[in-house]
């Protein structure tokens, strides 16, 4: 494990300095291409038009941000701006990302670390579709809760997909940690309550439980999830202690639809941003957290065991609108 | 989700402006904006709307609209032929090599569903040009990706070359094309690692195996579900590679997938299949004209017809339609057509694609083991009472025996013995329109849950319009 020695020393050296790197690192395309955008529309144009706000709406669309999040946000732009009564378009910059803090935060304050219990077994279950990286996100929150002293434990709940379990073990075995299984095609639930009763007899901290994904159209995969849950909150009363969500960043207006039928289905605590390292602007987040009010965990910056952040709206929102020299 | 239908949408625009004898420039303004958004909900990139709003509004200001009396029709008539002219007419096919070995390389984002579409590949390529596949494992950088694509092979019967993940993948594609001559397989099928479009290392890495393997086809692998950035990956893995199709996958969800406008409006990139389900026959031959409707949010009666056509023995139908005539039917017909339109897939799938009835499916249940306990009920019957299904309609104690024999209910039973009268009458009345029966029996009757009118709104919409 001489690996991962070399990323904890350097970690605990410049923690922070690193972090925003990844950031900036991560998002560099998203804010290039949004910061360009922004500026060349705040040059064009000498004075706050009606043309200003719909090329506006254009950039906040181009970063799939919902489209009626983007619509209500510009109205409300557009009635600010008459309040505060300014002239240029340079201006209006600050109160665009004002109003991106304010969309998100809702004057409440939004708490991103993970709900996990002092003294006793924490169970986090990952939902999500096919193919947005929750095996991967899984390994990667494995490898941050070791760092942070934690024991943890996996369970191979994905027991649909061809190889999803082997892809689980394989990180299993990079982490060196256990990894709870089933063979193919057993009922995920009961891959999880062995797990449970592994988690108890060997006091594990932490239980990660990997799901298979599924359309959030699929009636019957979705009722799947349901059971999963309830033997979850059979064995350990108060959990699963976070539910979360996990989303690609390339995802588009669907993105809307996944939010909400997993929240229908389970209690959703929060969303995991997977591949915000492409040309990807992951905007849905805001609108998923506009409409149906879920917080974001964390994000994936990249294809390494710790490119994955707890999530900075600071960082983000900068990321997207904000100066270059972030 | 508030997806209302483009034509919904324009309806509601349209009332608006109601009080006016005729419209004007502003009102088509009015209406584009509703269509902008309808394209804009669907995922459409914001590039090719503005595009293609314009060309839409150049049509619409022609006297067609603006004298009609149903302008909203009129736009959504515009709106429906632009579209279809521009995802194409017809199906692109496959480039398959006549004399010699056909080569495919698939690529594409990470979780887009390129290892379980070259499974499907290999199974739909082999069973419809009845040739020899080979799978070629070059994924060598996630975790089991080799060991996915070998499951995939057991499963379907097609042999997977793998050399673990300790060779380059450039060396394994070598080496998978000369062992696909040694082995007479006239098919390979190459599966390649995930990569971001911006990371060079990785895209050089395919335009290696491109070289190498010099493919007949590069398929790229696209999520349905994609948002704006489709378009940026399309152009980017196209400009390496010079793509010739796109899959576009997971189109079973319920997005409205405007990532294959995007695409083929911005690249012209055709989509040649798209993905509808994880089981690995769920592959079909994209039908770009169809996908108009889908975009707009409107149902797709064509696959609902292939899907009817594929699956339903015409000698069989004709055969029921002579029983029905003389009045015979009786539980072996049932069981016979509740077998066709299983065949046919989900019942929640099927109604999904009858113009509007998308939206007001995403909140109904529909219990796919109806039919199993149908099936239960009618095993219990004797030959006798199968054959003669008064038999059971007039006797207690029959009904109880088929109910004990079951597993079901008393209540499940009679109530499936007066559906089927109910049914029976209702065909009788039907003859006259035979052509359609399939469709109707299949409706209505199986799934009680559904709330009849709702299926009949379904009905009437497609009835007239399409031909049969």
């Amino acid at each position: 494990m001489g690996f991962f020695s070399i990323f904890k020393k350097k970690k605990k050296d410049n923690k922070a300095l690193e972090k925003a790197n990844k950031y900036r690192l991560g998002m560099e395309k998203t804010r290039n291409g949004l910061l360009n955008k922004l500026k060349g529309l705040f040059q064009s144009y000498d004075d706050i038009t009606e043309e200003l706000f719909d090329d506006l709406t254009d950039i906040f669309i181009m970063a799939d941000i919902g489209v009626e999040t983007t619509l209500d946000f510009i109205e409300e732009l557009k009635e600010d701006e008459r309040v505060e009564g300014i002239h240029t378009p340079e201006e209006l910059h600050p109160i665009i990302v004002d109003k991106m803090f304010e969309l998100y935060l809702k004057n409440e304050i939004v708490d991103t670390s993970l709900n996990l219990k002092e003294d006793d077994l924490s169970v986090l279950l990952f939902v999500g579709v096919n193919g947005v990286g929750k095996t991967t996100t899984i390994a990667k929150i494995a490898h941050r809760l070791i760092d942070e002293g934690k024991k943890v434990l996996l369970a191979a709940g994905d027991t649909f997909r061809a190889g999803a379990i082997d892809q689980l073990k394989v990180w299993g075995e990079r982490l060196g940690i256990e990894v709870v299984t089933r063979p193919e095609g057993s009922d995920p639930s009961s891959v999880i309550f062995d797990a449970i009763k592994v988690a108890k007899e060997k006091k594990y901290d932490v239980l990660l439980c990997d799901t298979a994904g599924r359309l959030q159209n699929k009636t019957n995969l979705m009722k799947e999830l349901e059971k999963m849950n309830k033997v979850i909150q059979k064995e350990v009363p108060d959990g699963p202690h976070e539910t979360l969500l996990v989303i690609d960043a390339t995802t588009g207006q669907n993105g809307l639809s996944q939010a909400e039928a997993f929240k229908e289905i389970t209690n959703v605590t929060g969303v995991v941003l997977t591949k915000l390292d492409g040309t990807s602007k992951g905007g849905i987040v805001l609108a998923i957290r506009d409409r149906y009010n879920l917080p974001i965990k964390f994000i994936g910056l990249g294809e390494k065991m710790d490119d994955l952040e707890y999530f900075d709206l600071e960082d983000y929102i900068y990321g997207l609108f904000g100066e270059e020299d972030v | 989700m508030p997806f209302e239908s483009l034509s919904e949408r324009l309806g509601m625009a349209l009332r608006r402006l109601t009080g006016r004898g005729r419209i004007n420039e502003n009102d088509i303004d009015e209406m584009m904006k509703e269509v902008r958004v309808s394209l804009l909900e669907a995922d459409v990139n914001y590039r090719v709307v503005k595009a293609f709003i314009k060309d839409v509004k150049e049509k619409a200001l022609g006297e067609r609209v603006m004298k009609s009396l149903t302008p909203g029709d009129q736009v959504l008539k515009i709106v429906d032929e632009e579209l279809k002219m521009l995802m194409g007419e017809e199906a692109t096919p496959i480039n398959m090599n006549p004399n010699g070995t056909t080569v495919i390389l698939l690529a594409g984002l990470q979780g887009s569903g390129k290892t379980t579409h070259a499974g499907k590949l290999a199974a739909y390529l082999r069973k419809t040009y009845n040739v020899r596949p080979l799978l070629i494992a070059a994924d060598i950088y996630r975790p089991a990706a080799v060991n996915q694509l070998v499951t995939l092979g057991k499963q379907l019967d097609v042999e997977v070359y793998e050399q673990g993940i300790l060779k380059k993948p450039e060396v394994i594609v070598q080496e998978g094309l000369a062992y696909a001559k040694t082995k007479n397989c006239n098919l390979v099928i190459i599966d390649t690692a995930g990569r971001l479009s911006i990371d060079e290392a990785l895209m050089q890495e395919l335009v290696n195996i491109k070289s190498i393997a010099k493919p007949h086809e590069i398929l790229l692998a696209v999520d349905a579900m994609t948002g704006q950035d489709a378009v940026n990956v399309a152009i980017q893995f196209n400009n390496a590679l010079s793509v010739t199709g796109c899959i576009l996958t997971k189109l079973d969800s319920d997005t409205r997938g405007g990532a294959a406008l995007s695409i083929r409006y911005m690249t012209n990139i055709p989509i040649k299949f798209c993905g509808m389900g994880e089981k690995l026959d769920q592959i079909e031959v994209f039908h770009p004209d169809r996908m108009a409707s889908r975009i707009l949010g409107m149902g797709d009666v064509l696959t609902l017809i292939d899907k009817a056509t594929e699956n339903i023995d015409e000698a069989d139908a004709m055969d029921m339609a002579e029983r029905l005539q003389k009045g015979y039917f009786n539980y072996y017909d049932f069981l016979k057509q509740l077998k066709m339109i299983k065949r046919m897939g989900s019942l929640k799938g099927l109604l999904g694609l009858i113009p509007g009835m998308g939206k007001q499916l995403k909140n109904i249940d529909i219990d796919e083991k109806k039919f199993a306990y149908i099936e239960a009920i009618i095993g219990s019957m004797t030959v006798e009472e199968r054959k003669n299904p008064d038999l059971i309609s007039t006797s207690r104690s029959r009904k109880e025996r088929i109910s004990k024999g079951s597993g079901r209910s008393y209540q499940e039973v009679n109530a499936l013995t007066s559906q089927f009268e109910t049914m029976k009458k209702q065909m009788k009345s039907m003859m006259g329109m035979d052509e359609t029966q399939m469709e109707k029996m299949a409706k209505g009757q199986y799934v009680p849950n559904m709330p009849q009118q709702k299926v009949k709104k379904g009905k009437g919409k497609n009835r007239g319009g399409f031909r049969f």
